[in-house]
Order: C-alpha cells, then sequence, then structure tokens
C-alpha cells in the first residue's frame, strides 16, 4: 500500500519582481515500509516538498496523502502519524534534552508518563543518556540534530521525514546517523528523505527520485540509474601525449565501446565489460606496446555521473534560482 | 478546546522555563525600567511641575508600570520570530496539538513574567517615595487592569513576531513604535504641556487611560486634561482598548500562525 501519494504537487514563490516554481509538478508514491530519497541540489524544491507532505504549506496545485489522509484536508490526522526532523535542529536550546523530549511527547498527545517513559528510550538510544539533564544550549551540533531527530520519534510515528538529516554535520557523526536511520527502516518505518549527498541517497534509500528545478528527472533505484550512464569504464591516463594514439587503438580493440578523450589530462575512457579481468587485460596489452601509463583505473558510474548526466551540472552547482 | 488549554499550558511552561535560564532577560527587563524610575524621579523630576501640586514620584510611579506592560510587547515579538527562526514552530506545527495553543503558551507566559517584574518595580517604587493611597481592592483591581493590558499588549507581540522576517526587525518595529505611544501620553508630563493638537491623541491614547486608571485607583496624582470620556471613565476606556486590541490581534495573529511561510 502506498504510504505517500502525490500528484501533480506545485508551489510557486512570489516576490514582488520575480516567481519561481519551487514544485512543477511533482507526483510521487512511497510504500509501506520502503524508503525513498529525494536527491536534488541546493534550491530544486526538495525541502518544500516535505514540507507539503507534512503539512506546513499547502500546496498551489496537486494533491497529496500521507497514511491516506489529504495532506490539506485532513492535516490534524496526518500529524497524529508523522514525525519530521528537518535540515535546522528545531529543539528547545534553553530545555535539557529530557524536557525536550517530554514537551514534544505532551504536544503529540502522548500522556504525561508514557511521555517521560518514551523520552528515558529514546536518549538512551540517541547516545544521549549523559547529556540528557543539561541544556541544549551545550550541545554539539551531532547532539542536536540526534535529539531533533529523537524529538521526531517520541510518538512513534509509523511514518518519518528527514529534510536533509546529515547536512553540516562532520564524517563520523554521519556515519553514526546513518546507522541510526538503517534501525528505524528496520523496525517498519516509511521514511522520505532528502538529501544533496548522492552517496547517502545510494546508502540509504530503496527508490531514489532525482529533483531538479521543482521537477521529478529521473526516479528508479540506485542501480537502475546508475545503468542509465551506462556500465563500467577503464580510465587511462597516458604518459606521453604522442603515444595517445596507440593506447586508443588498444582501447578500442579491449573495450566495448567508444573510446573518449580528455586531451588536458591525457585521459582515455572507455566502456568495458569484464570487470578486474579486463583491466588487467588492458594493462597487459598496454605494457606490451610500450605505451607507458601513469594511471589506470576501473571506475563503476556513481550517482555523481547520473546526475551529471540527466542534468548537465553536477550535484554541487546550485540552480540559479536556489529560494527554497 | 480542551486541547488548545492542556496544550497551552505544555507551552507556557516551555516559555516560563526559559525566565531563571536566561536571568539576563529578567535583570535587564527590571533594570531598563528602574532606570527609568530614577531618571525621572532625579533628573527631570524637578522640572517637572504637576498643575495640581502633588509628588511627581507618586505620579511617576504609575506611568513607569503601564510603559512596562506596553514595553513588554517587544519581549513578545522577539521571543516569538525567535522561536520560528529557531525551526521551533514548524515543529509544533508539525504536532497533532491546537492551533492556537503556541499563542495561548506565549501569551500567559508573558503575561505571568510581566506580573512577576510588576512585583519588582513596585517594591522600588516605595523605595523612591510612592504610596497607595486607597486600599487592597484598589491595590488589586490597579494591577488586574496592567494585566489585562498586558494580555493586549502580547497579543499585538505574538501578531507582530509572526509577520516580521527577522529578530532585528522585530525589535526595531516595537522600539519605533512603542517609544512614541509611551511618550505621547501621560506617563511622563501631564498632557497640559502638550501642544493643543495633540492632547486628544494622549487623551485617548490607551497608555494615558491605563495610567489615569491606576493613578486614580491608588489615590496617586492624577491632572488630567478635558473632560471628555476617557478623563472621565478611564478604566472604562481602558477595558474596550483592550477588547478592540484583542478583537483585531487575536485572530489575525491565528491566521498568520496558520500560514506562516505559505
Amino acid at each position: 500500500m502506498a504510504a505517500i501519494t502525490a500528484e501533480g504537487l506545485v508551489k510557486i514563490y512570489r516576490t514582488r519582481k520575480t516567481e519561481v516554481r519551487a514544485l512543477d509538478g511533482v507526483d510521487l508514491q512511497v510504500d509501506e515500509g520502503t524508503v525513498m530519497g529525494l536527491l536534488g541540489p541546493n534550491g530544486a524544491g526538495k525541502t518544500t516538498a516535505v514540507r507539503i507532505l507534512a503539512t506546513l504549506l499547502r500546496p498551489d496545485a496537486g494533491h497529496a496523502t500521507v497514511g491516506g489522509f489529504d495532506v490539506v484536508r485532513e492535516a490534524h490526522q496526518v500529524r497524529s502519524m508523522i514525525g519530521l526532523s528537518g535540515q535546522y535542529a528545531a529543539v528547545d536550546e534553553n530545555l535539557t534534552a529530557r524536557e525536550n523530549l517530554w514537551m514534544f511527547g505532551r504536544l503529540y498527545q502522548l500522556p504525561s508518563a508514557e511521555s517521560s517513559r518514551r523520552a528515558a528510550e529514546l536518549l538512551v538510544q540517541f547516545d544521549l543518556v549523559e547529556a540528557a539533564d543539561r541544556t541544549v544550549k551545550t550541545y554539539s551540533g551531532g547532539m542536536r540534530r540526534r535529539l531533533d531527530l529523537a524529538s521526531a520519534l517520541i510518538g512513534r510515528p509509523r511514518l518519518l521525514f528527514l529534510d536533509e538529516p546529515t547536512t553540516g554535520l562532520d564524517p563520523r557523526s554521519r556515519l553514526g546517523m546513518w546507522d541510526v536511520i538503517r534501525r528505524l527502516v528496520r523496525d517498519g518505518v516509511t521514511l522520505l528523505l532528502t538529501t544533496q549527498y548522492l552517496e547517502e541517497a545510494d546508502e540509504l534509500a530503496d527508490i531514489i527520485a532525482v529533483v531538479d528545478h521543482g521537477r521529478i528527472i529521473a526516479r528508479g533505484t540506485a542501480d537502475q540509474l546508475k545503468s542509465q550512464v551506462g556500465g563500467e569504464r577503464i580510465e587511462v591516463v597516458v604518459h606521453d601525449p604522442s603515444e595517445i594514439q596507440r593506447a586508443a587503438e588498444i582501447l578500442a580493440r579491449d573495450g566495448s565501446g567508444q573510446w573518449t578523450l580528455d586531451e588536458h589530462t591525457r585521459k582515455l575512457t572507455v566502456p568495458a565489460t569484464g570487470g578486474a579481468a579486463k583491466l588487467i587485460e588492458v594493462v597487459r596489452d598496454l605494457g606490451e606496446a610500450g605505451v607507458e601509463i601513469d594511471d589506470i583505473a576501473l571506475r563503476r558510474p556513481t550517482l555523481d555521473d547520473v546526475f551529471l548526466s540527466l542534468t548537465g551540472h553536477t550535484s554541487e552547482t546550485e540552480t540559479p534560482e536556489a529560494a527554497a | 478546546m480542551n486541547g488548545a488549554i492542556s496544550d497551552g499550558l505544555i507551552v507556557t511552561w516551555r516559555n516560563l522555563k526559559r525566565i531563571p535560564r536566561i536571568p539576563e532577560l529578567a535583570i535587564f527587563a527590571i533594570l531598563q525600567s528602574v532606570m527609568f524610575v530614577l531618571l525621572f524621579a532625579f533628573v527631570f523630576g524637578g522640572a517637572i511641575p504637576l498643575p495640581d501640586g502633588g509628588s511627581y514620584r507618586e505620579y511617576l510611579m504609575p506611568g513607569i508600570f503601564a510603559q512596562t506592560i506596553v514595553f513588554a510587547a517587544a519581549t513578545t515579538a522577539i521571543g516569538m520570530c525567535d522561536d520560528i527562526h529557531k525551526g521551533l514552530l514548524d515543529r509544533f506545527r508539525s504536532l497533532p496539538m491546537s492551533r492556537s495553543a503556541v499563542l495561548i503558551g506565549r501569551t500567559v507566559a508573558d503575561v505571568v513574567y510581566n506580573a512577576g517584574i510588576l512585583v519588582v518595580l513596585m517594591i522600588s517604587g516605595y523605595v523612591v517615595g510612592w504610596r497607595i493611597n486607597t486600599g487592597l481592592p484598589e491595590l488589586l483591581a490597579g494591577v488586574g487592569l496592567l494585566l489585562l493590558f498586558a494580555v493586549a499588549m502580547a497579543a499585538i507581540g505574538v501578531w507582530l513576531g509572526l509577520a516580521v522576517p527577522s529578530v532585528e526587525v522585530a525589535q526595531q518595529v516595537s522600539f519605533t513604535v512603542l517609544f512614541p505611544i509611551t511618550f505621547l501620553s501621560n506617563v511622563f508630563v501631564p498632557p497640559q504641556s502638550l501642544p493643543e493638537w495633540l492632547q486628544p491623541v494622549a487623551e485617548w491614547n490607551p497608555v494615558s487611560t491605563l495610567t489615569a486608571a491606576t493613578r486614580e485607583l491608588w489615590g496617586n496624582p492624577n491632572p488630567y486634561v478635558g473632560t471628555g470620556l476617557p478623563a472621565e471613565q478611564p478604566a472604562l476606556v481602558t477595558v474596550i482598548w483592550v477588547i478592540v486590541i484583542l478583537a483585531i490581534f487575536l485572530p489575525a495573529g491565528v491566521r498568520r500562525y496558520r500560514n506562516l511561510s505559505r
């Protein structure tokens, strides 16, 4: 069953002079118990989509359901089933972690005792026991983020929205966050995750939707998306420019497609099948022909390649109207 | 409705927790008012004669109380705005809680906070020579009127905090609006000393009617200009003001809250 559906979502932000279509007709379907990753650069519209699904924002067109309830007309029912954790740690700095969790539990309409019990559980689960009774002001960024996620889980929501859960975290905290998220998914939570990190979508999501300029431009599993840009490739950096022609002839013979050359870096790339065995073959043939090489590698396409081939820009570049 | 109250109380609890955790806020709010007391009592006081005689300090203190309540709207606005920017309001709006709880919680907490500051100010007023020349019922009635007005000011503050783009703007707007409102009144000077065309403004200004009402209740000097309704029934006019302000700003605030960043 679909836990989240969206059809033709449009959201337009108007300022005095300009009009930005933050969402320009987005369709989504997330099945129960699965993880959908919305992948895109800053300003692509990911956060806007999450805010609409979490009832914080009204779409200008289209409609969406979460857990079978309409996000506009049945917003209250939707709120009783979801947890939201955003890119800014939305917790009260002047309360302790325990107080924050208790408060959000009460506002999730849990009874007071149940709220305290649940808070204690989450403090253990998120490794915040030692700091539990200190005000959040004294917390590091990673601790705040963990508390923010814990706050989203206080009411045991069946559906979870995580808006860039690891943006701004150091690598160690990011890995920790991934572990936490994987555990949640194992427990059967349906998750919609946004991220600018291709690696993160690859790591956590069952299905990835690539978002750019308010539209979904591709969707599928990580493997499906990668196969769109082709399979493995062999890259060779030739030492002497005069030997490039000879190397290219060898690659044309060993590879399984048209080779390309980046003259500036003297790098030849050719699609290849056969993995490591083929790589060894190429190394041997180049050696027999006496071509001196600086570097050679077997490269699998990354989601970065996917992004580049789909959008014409890498995931690092911001879209011009990076508004929302 | 039930939910609005219980959720509202939880948000109130959260807002009140902040006071002991950032004591500087309350301390400087009190210091600011005490500074006004001292400045006007000792610096300007001698140069401001009251038309019918009487103690300037007894005249001044009810005005200082009213001023403190009015300026509290800025604190409310800044607190509200801060909650938006910390993302806390998004969290509240994503929870299955009453839509008015955040506004109720902010208002109730700020009124309680003001009541506390009022007590400290009354004590410092007593020290510089302010007295209540009537009885306990009048004392309570005066405090009640001040706190009722505090509710109205909190409603304005909530709306303002939700309407402006940043904490800095909330601060700027508050002071740009609140300063003239408190000074174009009978708080520091008798309205007779104002130019004639300004006198009606000062007369109908809710800050004036609130101040005049408490002066009257406590038997403090109250040289009031004119014979119109605000002069004769300052308490009644103040209550009408409170009703008008709430009727405008409460629904406006709730609407802002629902439509935040829409």
